[in-house]
């Protein structure tokens, strides 16, 4: 099969690393070749982080160029909106709707863009958008943001529960399990 | 069993596979997990050292002494070691060593993009460059072979997309290889007379290298279509395989010191057309021109930042992939100081004084970004310390009154004692800061000689800040707390008014480090507050202006009340509870 791109992005210190070791191992348990590229140091103090996630029969590249990603799953609206140019043409968005306030828009130079998800609609993108902070606080903390969306993301997967629930207990500390499969389903059932 | 493995981890299965014993490093970004990784395995010696050089000569020691050894680094880290590493490479080795090097094409992390494969020319030590984690689990233990077998300490050299990437890895068994210590004056110690016995060692050193070079596995040819050839090494091979496929030929090096020239001359003869594809600078490039075979490569790729597939698509006739784009411009996002960060008032303070502030590396770095743009100078490791002394030489009254050199604790201990050892010797009138923050924290929370602990998390020696600095001979030596604007006002005007060099060490913990304790998030009193913008100066990322009034992210603040004491309506309130804190 032709290698597929999840592109997950957010800002620095909102959890996308563990997005991405969760799909990571989901995806080599169904016998795919795996590569995740994640950054470290500097720009992931608040600043703006993406990680890639690519699998197939033969992974090269680490890195997910302009243009090739099926999927961005993104934390936070504003990074939705930056790393459009790395959507495919019918690729799909599932983004939280939180907002997060950059620094050039929190000392007054810029303003937030007004109305991103009609927006992202408008330049041809499919989007999904949900209040994942709600929901993550509704499954039990608002640190779940990372399962809400993962769940959302299943609901694209043609995997089953079982292969996904089992890379869920190998990643997260048994005492927050429960919590997170609430906080996954939520995300999945989201509307 | 196959596991997914971040490259660095991957080094350090790589390690602990090939019976390394003795480990010592500096963090650096991208490099630091490969220690990290093999402090989990109970089998080796870790440490963190004070800087690159003390760890390299540390892990030179050990592999004297007939163990295996390791040191790791960033790309600049290897600037610091270059000392003993050239020398190295005349005393060869006892047990095998490897210094792993990481360097950050696209500085994600750095202050410059410098390309580490100069410093294995230079020095004429082999260097293997692994392009992915499973070969970087391999060309680790392959470096302890060719270590051991040709005499030489080996450079294994990462890149940020392959220390970072994870991919699949199939690891194995740990086999410890031990020799004995023996005295040999002629090999290690490296006098004129020695040293002069030993050079011509290295020369036919490097001729037997390029001759294992040419038929090793390490380098390997893929024959596909020969329209196009491609010679590449590293994460470059997987953009050039990501974009060609097997439609063209590839000469994937694996050892990119020393280079082959058979091997190079008979892929070239196969093909039509001969391009060099990698990052930074035309090393292979110039070595394939040296031969006098045509080749392209910087001709048509840049010199600057990392490639990407669809760069290598534009560039050589491959499919170039683009996406959508909003009108909109899209606010920027840089890195900032984290909410509660204690470097935040101290920078605060040197902006309101107007001080000139030379800087150095590590996330205080941010106190040059806006709304402070409190730092005006930024070099290499320790350079606040060595340029403050030159500045206020040369300004003298001019500058004594308001500069200041300001180093972060585990900075200070890498490269800044020699120059507070120059700013005590030679007498200039200079204000030294130090950031205590009781961690290492740009490259996530490693231990130091300050910190009182190990990269175990042990208790460790404990290297006391003013014991040392008095030590060195400075009288005024004041402690003042970063949430407290007040007291490093006063403090600060103290000093800088002062007629003689001074220190002072500006000492509050990350405010990441999970053993911190927060006070409950602040709010603001809509009817006190009246939008004056005041705590705005700051740059907290918890703090915005919604509806004219200020605003706090209770998800973010850790009441450090920096802000409120900016405020002259006193709009700041805690959201404790009673008798809470």
């Amino acid at each position: 099969m032709e290698t597929k791109n999840i592109m997950i992005v957010g800002v620095g210190g909102q959890g996308s690393l563990l997005a991405s070791k969760l799909l990571g191992h989901l995806l080599l348990s169904q016998g795919y070749d795996v590569k995740v590229s994640e950054v470290h140091g500097m720009s992931q103090r608040g600043g703006s982080v993406v990680t890639y996630v690519r699998y197939g029969d033969h992974v090269y590249s680490p890195v997910i160029d302009r243009g090739e990603a099926d999927f961005i799953v993104s934390f936070e609206l504003l990074e939705a909106a930056r790393w459009l140019p790395f959507l495919k043409k019918d690729g799909q968005i599932v983004t939280n709707t939180q907002q997060i306030d950059p620094m050039p828009v929190i000392t007054g130079a810029v303003e937030y863009p007004q109305d991103l998800v009609e927006k992202l609609r408008s330049a041809g993108a499919k989007v999904d958008a949900m209040n994942c902070l709600k929901l993550a606080k509704e499954a039990g903390s608002a640190k779940a943001v990372n399962i809400v969306l993962l769940g959302r993301l299943s609901h694209y997967f043609d995997l089953p529960q079982e292969a996904w629930m089992a890379s869920l207990e190998a990643n997260v500390p048994a005492k927050f399990l429960e919590m997170n499969k609430k906080a996954f389903e939520l995300g999945k059932n989201a509307v | 069993m196959k596991e997914l493995m971040l490259g660095n981890k991957a080094v350090a299965r790589g390690l602990y596979e090939a019976g390394v014993c003795m480990i010592s490093s500096y963090p650096g970004t991208p490099s630091t997990e490969i220690t990290e990784e093999a402090a989990k395995y109970d089998e080796i010696y870790c440490e963190w050292a004070p800087n690159e050089k003390v760890a390299m000569e540390a892990a030179f020691g050990a592999c004297l002494s007939g163990r295996r050894s390791f040191c790791g680094m960033k790309h600049v880290g290897l600037n610091v070691a270059a000392d003993p590493l050239y020398t190295m490479s005349y005393t060869g080795v006892n047990a095998g060593m490897v210094i792993g090097v990481a360097d950050d094409a696209g500085m994600h992390s750095s202050q410059n993009e410098q390309d580490s494969r100069h410093h294995a020319i230079a020095s004429k030590v082999p260097m293997l460059e692994p392009s992915d984690s499973g070969e970087a689990l391999e060309l680790t233990k392959l470096a302890y072979e060719i270590s051991e077998k040709f005499d030489t300490p080996v450079l294994i050299k990462m890149c940020t997309r392959v220390a970072h990437s994870q991919s699949v890895v199939e690891p194995g068994e740990r086999i410890v290889p031990v020799k004995e210590y023996e005295k040999n004056i002629g090999k290690y110690v490296m006098m004129p007379g020695n040293a002069k016995k030993r050079h011509p060692v290295v020369e036919q050193r490097t001729l037997d290298l390029i001759e294992y070079a040419e038929t090793a596995p390490v380098n390997r040819v893929e024959m596909g279509g020969t329209g196009l050839g491609i010679i590449t090494a590293s994460t470059s091979y997987q953009y050039v395989k990501e974009v060609f496929g097997d439609s063209v030929s590839v000469l994937k090096l694996g050892m990119t010191n020393p280079l082959p020239e058979k091997l190079i001359r008979d892929f070239a003869a196969k093909v039509d057309r001969l391009v060099v594809v990698e990052e930074l600078d035309p090393i292979i490039e110039n070595h394939v021109r040296a031969l006098g075979i045509p080749v392209s490569g910087k001709d048509l790729l840049p010199l600057v930042d990392e490639f990407s597939q669809n760069l290598i698509a534009k560039t050589l006739g491959g499919e170039v992939h683009d996406g959508q784009t909003l009108e909109e411009a899209i606010p920027m996002r840089p890195p900032v100081m984290c909410a509660g960060c204690p470097h935040r008032g101290l920078f605060y303070t040197l902006k309101k004084n107007k001080c000139t502030v030379l800087g150095d590396i590590g996330c205080y770095t941010l106190g040059a970004v806006q709304p402070l743009g409190a730092m005006e100078m930024t070099l290499c490791m320790g350079a606040s310390i060595g340029a403050i002394h030159g500045f206020n030489k040369m300004l003298g009254g001019g500058s004594e009154g308001k500069t200041v050199a300001v180093i972060g604790d585990s900075t200070f201990m890498h490269s800044g004692m020699t120059g507070l050892a120059n700013v005590a010797y030679n007498q200039s009138n200079s204000t030294v800061i130090i950031l205590d923050n009781s961690i290492t924290g740009m490259t996530g929370h490693q231990q130091n000689p300050t910190t009182g602990y190990n990269i175990k998390g042990d208790p460790a020696g404990k290297i006391d800040l003013e014991a040392l600095c008095r030590a060195m001979g400075f009288e005024r030596v004041s402690v003042v707390d970063p949430y407290n604007l007040e007291e490093c006002d006063r403090v600060l005007k103290e000093e800088l008014s002062a007629k003689e060099p001074s220190v002072i060490i500006s000492r509050r913990p990350c405010a990441l480090l999970k053993y911190v304790k927060h006070n409950a998030p602040l709010t603001v009193n809509e009817e006190k507050c009246i939008g004056c913008k005041s705590c705005m100066r700051i740059g907290c990322p918890a703090i915005s202006m919604k509806n004219g009034k200020a605003h706090v992210d209770n998800t973010l603040c850790v009441g450090c009340e920096v802000c409120s004491q900016l405020c002259k309506k006193d709009a700041f309130e805690s959201t404790a509870k009673e008798g809470q804190k």
